[in-house]
């Protein structure tokens, strides 16, 4: 066994080296820029900081307070009229700790946008249900799994753990294995669901 | 509170989660007027199993076989989703044999997705004989499975980057048999339920959702079709050579519940269509792209979908240049799909509730996920 483990260890510290240089520490996005983005960088000058693609896929980077207005004008000036999705991606080391993300798409252009916002943990985000139905659902299921509050939601709540549950296991500091313990005993009768 | 039940206008209902029309886990509060239904609550999760944070903690070839239990009656579709997510982070792309046989293997899988959904949802309504027609018809489809990979109904079939296995022998003559029958039978189906007057009258006007709507809540698939738009992401965005096949989109005007099924049955009729010129574009040559051993797409992010037999199919994959996924995000279409549930059943009686959820087409698994 001691000897498996040096045998693991001793080549670790040879290949982290080589590696190290070839794999950049950003996305290698490149400028985007078009008809739609010059439009949506004239009605919101201050608030996008950045317009980009990746793997031919455009996204834009924008502060967390004009989201919905920019969503909406999207959805009203520019035919952006379907809600792809609406997911939440955590860094717990930056701190603007979580990546908002939506999707939207364009039944008459055939295209699709993400929108990324970045805000910190404990902070608000307005809700976009006023402009898209479909993110009652979805901001319900971001709620759940990462403890991010949407301003004026419906009904903001649980979605997919029971309602009195501790903790948001998308979060990056929840465990694979961690659990409500507490929940578990109390609702299954058993010290721990592991 | 001195309402009397005579008084009370409204009455709450519970329906589920153990009831055999909720078609697995899946809890509806109804409030009721009479036998009016002025509201719907859904409460899912009940089979969550935090499919997205198990890639969090799995290498990208050892998360494929996950994505087979979301969407379990269609478990091909979800492996081509995310395999075709991983390859656009990788950069690469199936060899032309192995896209031709994900096109075949998927389309066979949207049939038996398709009657799974039939047979349960004529069953739902009352009608029990089209469940045992249409399991003969699935069985041909899933023993081609199990000669193709050994697995019947989680089959991860694919592999980032192409397939594992080649196909056996005899596989060709096998789905072009399956081909030849399916066409009569469908027409059996057809001859039990499309004119019937009964089945006519209980989906007619029941669960209507226009265009409007669907787009409102982010409805896609048969739901958006059979309200008249004629939208599929096999043609709006084809993937995997579909701009190749030649086939229709199916389309219906009312958006109501027999609008959804014959959108459906027609879509059955179009996918063995597919299959057929698939077959015949099958060529030797190589099935596997050249993936790296170990799987580490270079830091960055990318969203894939693809026309599930359920609707909108996407993957949201965030690479942080490791051999684990940072992050991954499954749209499905079932959990979107079921939220239009409540536009759907308000104004409706209690019975149509039934008919309502098994149009919808959910399947339990890839709600929760």
């Amino acid at each position: 066994m001691a000897d498996q483990q040096n045998a693991e260890a001793k080549p670790k510290p040879a290949a982290v080296p080589p590696a190290a240089p070839k794999a950049p520490a950003s996305m290698a996005a490149t400028p985007w820029e078009g008809e739609l983005t010059r439009r949506l960088a004239e009605q919101f000058p201050d608030q996008i900081t950045e317009f980009s693609t990746y793997l031919g896929q455009g996204f834009l980077i924008s502060k967390p307070a004009a989201v919905v207005s920019i969503i909406e004008f999207l959805k009203l000036e520019a035919g952006f009229d379907y809600l792809v999705d609406l997911t939440a991606v955590d860094y717990p080391d930056r701190p603007e700790r979580f990546d908002l993300v939506y999707i939207l798409y364009s039944f008459a252009r055939n295209e699709r946008i993400r929108i990324k916002t970045r805000i910190a943990g404990g902070e608000k985000i307005e809700s976009v249900v006023g402009v898209h139905l479909t993110a009652n659902w979805l901001e319900r299921e971001v709620y759940d799994m990462f403890g991010i509050e949407f301003a004026n939601h419906p009904d903001l709540k649980r979605i997919l753990m029971p309602d009195d549950w501790q903790g948001h296991p998308l979060r990056k500091d929840y465990g694979i294995l961690q659990m409500d313990n507490r929940w578990v005993k109390e609702n299954l009768g058993i010290e721990s669901g592991q | 509170m001195a309402q009397t039940f005579l008084d009370s206008t409204e009455l709450v209902l519970n329906m589920g989660p153990q009831h055999p029309s909720t078609h697995g886990v899946l809890r509806v509060i109804l409030k009721l007027d009479g036998e009016k239904i002025i509201g719907t609550e859904c409460v899912v999760g009940y089979l969550h199993r935090g499919v997205e944070k198990i890639a969090e903690n799995r290498t990208y070839a050892q998360f494929a076989p996950y994505v087979d239990r979301m969407d379990y009656v269609a478990s091909v579709s979800n492996g081509l989703g995310y395999c075709l997510a991983v390859e656009k982070l990788l950069n690469v792309e199936a060899p032309p044999r192995a896209q031709v046989v994900r096109v075949i293997l998927t389309e066979l899988n949207r049939i038996a997705s398709h009657l799974i959904w039939l047979g349960t949802h004529a069953l739902d309504i009352g009608a029990i004989t089209p469940l045992f027609y249409v399991m003969r018809e699935r069985e041909d489809i899933l023993n081609i499975y199990e000669k193709y990979c050994g697995a019947r109904l989680t089959t991860h079939a694919f592999r980032i980057g192409g397939l594992q296995y080649e196909l056996y022998d005899g596989f060709e003559e096998e789905v072009k048999r399956f081909c030849d029958i399916f066409g009569p039978r469908a027409d059996e189906y057809e001859e039990l339920l499309t004119g019937n007057r009964m089945w006519v009258a209980r989906l007619t006007n029941v669960g209507v959702l226009n265009a409007e709507d669907c787009k409102a809540y982010g409805v896609t698939g048969p739901l958006l079709r059979a309200a008249g738009v004629k939208w599929d992401l096999r043609k709006a965005q084809p993937y995997s050579g579909y701009q190749h096949y030649d086939f229709e989109i199916p389309t219906r005007a009312n958006g109501d519940t027999y609008d959804r099924y014959v959108v459906r049955m027609q879509e059955m009729r179009q996918s063995v269509r597919i299959v057929r010129q698939a077959v015949d574009r099958l060529e030797p040559g190589p099935i596997m792209a050249k993936v790296p051993k170990v799987i580490k797409p270079p830091v960055g992010e990318a969203y894939v979908s693809i026309e599930a037999p359920k609707g909108e199919l996407g993957y949201y994959v965030v690479s942080d240049g490791s051999t684990q996924p940072y992050r991954v995000r499954v749209r499905p279409p079932s959990f979107i799909n079921l939220q239009a549930l409540d536009k759907m059943a308000r104004g409706a009686l209690v019975a149509d509730v039934v008919a309502i959820v098994g149009t919808i087409d959910i399947v339990l698994g890839e709600v929760d996920r």
